[in-house]
């Protein structure tokens, strides 16, 4: 549920719960988010010179 | 036939051979699959469960497998935070294990709410009052994080590594994994602890009531120490078969050691915790209740309640282990160390099973009797269907994903 829902209720629940529930799924969709662009742009610009392992 | 597929430098069985144990298990998932939709279709009355028992067979399953599963979490956070680099060696299996165990667990909760296609109400009305809230929301984030923590070993599998996006995003995502693991072991600690918490408040419930800290019972604490203690526990004992079915060694003993010290020395902190607690909850918090500790392991058709299950959970599932894996002699032999961690994945599901089952079980009013609970077959076979599920998706990331760092060493030693 998001703020501008109608069911939203500005208490310390939903803050918390709602709060800790966005903050881990924004850590997670920022890291993997991270991790395919720079592969992205690895793959596209990167000359293939491989010296990952 | 595969033999593209399969990591270089290890051997492993021909594909019809594979294909046969991968269909006979199939079978089984497939038994499942038809209780799994008769839950479905018929609805939650061709259960076992009834008024007494809203939680049966299915919630214990998932508090099992999400306490067995722990190792995923407990081991990511000593990998990746606490840098115990050592464990490099395992982690890989034991993610999987942990993706295994949290699929599991949402598989049988989708059975479990009767009517999945409403699954997505606990995220958009959520009872912003409820500890089971605070589970799903946890559970299904880490479960997102077990699958991120799961595709660079896929991404590792000989062809697909051939792929040049693929190579560079496994590499990126190993650079980035702490991150993931460190949000990983924090919703771990809080859904963990909220599965013991929803037994703890039930205050109209004597038997499973504990008092606490602030608004968190001291099952709360105590559900995260038992997966972080004995999720390793697990962990070792699936790998042992997986090394007596391939007839191989996967790991090196001090891998093993290691763990299983780790393990031993979690098990015997948190069986103190748990022994104080048990103390404390039979000499002061159900005598403010006006009942006796007596009251709730003696009584007509009690059935398997009675003091064997407490003794067995503490002391034979409980203190047994923690000692043999604290104790260098036993820990490092293979016979007790094997003893030790079966008894510990035996204990921490008792342990869940007492907190559901033997909680519903137990009379609350003056004209109750005890309430015993029998599983119908629908129940058994959607327990079993992802214990199925987990064996096959276990033996095809054995066969094709390069799971175990050590193997080829290992194994070349072997053959000299």
């Amino acid at each position: 549920m998001f703020p501008f829902c109608f069911e939203w209720v500005w208490d310390a629940g939903h803050l918390l719960f709602f709060g800790g529930f966005w903050f881990a799924i924004s850590i997670l969709g920022a890291g993997m988010t991270w991790c395919i662009l720079k592969a992205l742009y690895e793959t596209i610009y990167c000359d293939g010179s491989d010296n990952h392992h | 036939m595969d033999s593209a597929l399969i990591p270089e430098g290890v051997k492993r069985c021909s594909f019809p051979k594979f294909f046969i144990g991968i269909a006979i298990v199939g079978a089984v998932v497939l038994w499942g699959v038809y209780g799994m939709l008769v839950c479905w279709l018929k609805g939650l009355n061709v259960t076992g469960m009834d008024d007494y028992y809203g939680f049966a067979l299915w919630i214990w399953a998932d508090l099992a497998v999400i306490a067995l599963g722990g190792g995923a979490f407990f081991t990511g956070l000593l990998k990746y935070i606490f840098k115990v680099d050592e464990l490099k060696n395992i982690i890989n299996f034991v993610v999987i294990l942990g993706f295994v165990c949290y699929a599991s667990a949402l598989l049988i909760l989708a059975i479990d709410i009767g009517q999945p296609l409403r699954g997505w109400f606990i995220f958009w009305h959520a009872n912003v009052h409820s500890m089971l809230t605070e589970v799903a929301f946890c559970l299904s984030c880490y479960f997102a994080v077990l699958t991120i923590e799961f595709i660079p070993n896929i991404l590792e599998n000989r062809q697909l590594d051939k792929v040049p996006f693929f190579h560079n995003l496994s590499h990126n995502m190993h650079g980035v994994m702490a991150i993931f693991a460190a949000t990983g072991a924090f919703l771990s600690f809080f859904h963990q602890g909220s599965l013991g918490g929803v037994a703890g408040v039930l205050y109209g419930r004597p038997f499973a009531y504990r008092e606490g800290l602030l608004v968190w019972p001291w099952t709360f604490f105590l559900f995260t120490w038992s997966a972080a203690a004995f999720g390793p526990c697990f962990s070792m004992v699936v790998l042992r078969i997986t090394e007596a079915v391939t007839k191989k060694k996967l790991v090196k003993d001090n891998v093993i050691h290691l763990l299983a010290k780790i393990s031993g020395w979690m098990i015997t902190t948190y069986i103190i915790a748990k022994i104080i607690d048990t103390i404390y909850w039979a000499t002061v918090t159900a005598p403010s209740m006006g009942l006796k500790m007596s009251f709730f392991f003696t009584g007509e058709g009690n059935g398997p309640y009675n003091y064997l299950i407490l003794i067995t959970e503490i002391f034979l599932c409980g203190v047994v282990p923690g000692l043999l894996l604290i104790v260098k002699s036993t820990r490092e032999n293979p016979t007790t160390r094997l003893i030790a961690i079966i008894l510990g994945a035996i204990g921490v599901s008792l342990n869940r099973w007492v907190m559901v089952l033997q909680v519903m079980a137990v009379p609350v009013m003056p004209f109750d009797k005890w309430a015993l609970y029998m599983p119908t077959w629908p129940e058994i076979a959607t327990t079993i269907l992802p214990v199925a599920g987990g064996i096959i998706v276990i033996s095809l990331a054995y066969r094709y994903l390069p799971v175990f760092p050590q193997e080829k060493e290992l194994n070349e030693v072997t053959v000299e």
